[in-house]
């Protein structure tokens, strides 16, 4: 897979020298349910061309906060911009515009489970562009198919005929339809087999680097931050306690980030990471150039 | 700047040269891939160097046309061809809709699918009816595994919180009985026998009747559809596997409260039918209320009331059998869930109909109540 990564990548978009725009921005965000308070003044931001990982400790309001700028959940108070535009309150025609430009990978995958995966794929391309011509249009589900790693028989099933791991790929490949400038992936590789979410980071990054793909990812899987993340913000305490890369983090003086980074699972991580960037060194070097990673103390208790 | 994809064929001393300019993106891409589609020529050159921004579908269309016209790609930048290349590497042969049987085939098949379905059903119910009463005898033999909460919760849902529409739906077909009989029965002068017709058939057949149609539309479908959810969302397998039996556990308290309440709710149907009749003929004939009671207890023997009570924990039961047989059916996805709801309500009022027929018949030529 790796192998046919080229040997020079696209050099850096227009707006990705300098400073760069920003995608997504979430400001003093908060949300609850009932007496259950979720976020409270949660900032963040996301630069275009950036893959953000998001982390934080099960049930820290990671999916929430995705819901929230994706438009599914209302917050109770803050702001949630979008490619520039503001998410709330907002007419159902401009959200429209919006969404073509984005593609979200569920959680449980969420396809449709009375249309066949092919279906599936081409519900976005259907929706916003149904003078596309069908052929083209079976064409493109095909193509994108194989991309993310199904076989090419998956195509004429049915969502219940597959498996957790199959389901998954063709959830991204219904994210990756209709070529969004940004994706949000809600845990992209749980239940995916460690080979298949290698060449999942693999196929992030090469879409990135092509497309220019943002990326804001929600993950437990810690090879995944290692391999693919420029910056990683950590979620706690009911806002973004601190945003950076992952070595800016390791040197920050908080528990639960010392506990998720240093533990064994963080280690063991962190040394393959630094294998394969020692085998491929050339590699690593025409790597996005990270954008100016903001760090901001924890605020809230230690 | 972005502007929309066009093409133009040149030929250039008997080399055709397709000349792609604009962007190659979806949103820009409008017709041109229709047209290209039309193009008939083969051994293209197809040249990109007007070409804007390229994203993955675009480069699937050039990808595409250079394949199908046999053609070549020039003048692409190196971003572009790399990004072409990426697009070649997957394509592969994808059937991309599943394959679908010639019509005539896929009638006979529907037909022969239906009737194994049916065969299927009967023994599949029959079945399950077996596994009943082994969950049963199980729970006789060691009461303590009867989930008495279960079942009282159900009461509840099944039974009291149907009072309303029961009554209110019994009530109303009360007064259209003794409101059509009046009309009938004044060309002979016979409206008194309203008060017969009322007594007798809510008793008998009406009460019972629309009640276990209610019963099925409410509680029914409800058993199918939330063992139906269950199953998707596994927790049936998991009942399985920490040893719990979804037979006790989902069906018995069901059908069990189900049996129960359906005598009781009948009858208290078929009270509400007569105090309808009842109504319709103290102010329409002037029938008052008490000499409506008193001919009623006359007119209407005991074994009308013990038919009805006879009649209802039989329908109960193939109520709750058949919602949660169909319930636990549910195997793939959402769209069955709503299917064997349908399925279960729509089993239980045609099995209930042809029982009662059956049971008319039984009482009135086998047993000899007229």
């Amino acid at each position: 897979m790796s192998s046919a990564a080229p040997a020079v990548k696209t050099p850096p978009r227009e707006t990705r020298t300098g400073e760069a725009e920003t995608l997504i921005s979430v400001r003093g965000l908060s949300n609850s349910f009932g007496d259950q308070v979720v976020h409270e003044g949660l900032d963040l931001e996301v630069k275009r061309g950036e893959i953000l990982g998001v982390v934080g400790g099960s049930g820290s309001g990671k999916s929430v906060m995705l819901r929230s700028i994706i438009g599914l959940q209302v917050p109770d108070a803050g702001e949630v911009e979008v490619f520039g535009e503001t998410m709330l309150d907002r007419e159902e025609g401009d959200l429209q515009r919006v969404r073509r430009r984005w593609g979200v990978l569920f959680q449980g995958a969420a396809l449709f489970s009375t249309l066949t995966v092919a279906e599936n794929v081409e519900v976005p391309l259907r929706e916003f562009y149904p003078r596309l011509g069908a052929k083209l249009r079976d064409e493109i589900a095909a193509y994108k198919i194989v991309m993310s790693g199904l076989p090419a028989e998956a195509a004429p099933k049915y969502p219940a005929e597959l498996s957790g791991g199959m389901r998954k790929r063709a959830g991204i490949a219904r994210a990756l339809a209709l070529d969004p400038e940004l994706l949000f992936l809600d845990e992209p590789t749980a239940g995916l087999d460690p080979i298949g979410a290698a060449a999942f980071d693999q196929l992030i990054l090469e879409l990135r680097d092509r497309l220019g793909l943002t990326v804001l990812l929600i993950t437990h899987d810690l090879d995944t931050l290692y391999a693919i993340c420029d910056r990683v913000a950590v979620i706690a305490d009911k806002k973004i306690i601190a945003v950076g890369s992952i070595e800016e983090l390791l040197e920050l003086d908080h528990e639960w980030i010392q506990e998720y980074f240093r533990g064994p699972r963080g280690r063991a991580a962190e040394e393959a990471a630094e294998e394969a960037a020692s085998e491929e060194a050339p590699h690593e070097e025409t790597a996005a150039p990270q954008p100016a990673a903001k760090v901001e103390e924890s605020k809230g208790k230690v | 700047m972005s502007s929309v994809a066009r093409y133009n064929l040149t030929d250039d001393g008997g080399k055709k040269v397709l000349r792609l300019s604009g962007d190659l993106t979806l949103p820009w891409l409008g017709v041109l891939p229709t047209r290209l589609d039309r193009l008939k020529e083969g051994n293209l050159t197809l040249d990109m160097s007007d070409v804007g921004n390229l994203d993955t579908i675009g480069a699937w269309l050039v990808y595409r046309t250079a394949r199908d016209t046999k053609g070549e790609i020039v003048g692409a930048t190196k971003e572009h061809r790399s990004l072409i290349d990426k697009v070649a590497q997957y394509d592969e042969p994808v059937q991309v809709r599943p394959e679908a049987p010639p019509p005539m085939a896929r009638v006979l098949g529907q037909i022969g699918h239906a009737v194994s379905q049916a065969g299927a059903t009967m023994f599949g119910l029959l079945g399950f009816f077996g596994a009943l009463l082994i969950a049963t005898w199980k729970v006789i033999r060691s009461p303590r595994r009867f989930r008495v909460n279960a079942v009282v919760q159900r009461f509840e849902i099944v039974g009291v919180h149907a009072l309303g529409i029961i009554g209110l739906m019994s009530f109303l077909v009360g007064i259209v009985i003794a409101q059509q009989g009046a009309v009938q029965l004044r060309q002979f002068g016979a409206e008194v026998f309203t008060i017969n017709l009322v007594g007798r058939s809510a008793i008998k057949e009406l009460g019972v009747l629309m009640t276990a149609i209610m019963v099925a539309g409410r509680s029914g479908s409800a058993f199918a559809a939330q063992i139906g959810s269950m199953k998707l969302a596994e927790e049936v397998d998991a009942m399985r596997t920490i040893g719990v039996s979804p037979m006790e556990a989902l069906v018995l308290p069901r059908v069990t409260a189900v049996v129960l309440m359906m005598p009781l709710l009948g009858f208290y149907a078929a009270l509400c039918a007569i105090l309808g009749g009842a109504l319709f003929c103290m102010v329409s004939l002037e029938i008052p209320l008490i000499t409506f009671i008193q001919r009623t207890r006359e007119v209407v023997p005991m074994t009308d009331v013990w038919q009805c009570l006879i009649k209802a924990p039989v329908f109960g039961l193939i109520i709750g059998m058949a919602g949660c047989y169909q319930g636990l059916q549910v195997e793939s996805n959402a769209e069955e869930v709503g299917q064997r709801t349908t399925t279960a309500v729509v089993q239980a009022i045609f099995l209930v109909i042809v029982l009662d027929a059956f049971f008319a018949i039984f009482f009135t030529a086998g047993i000899g109540w007229a």
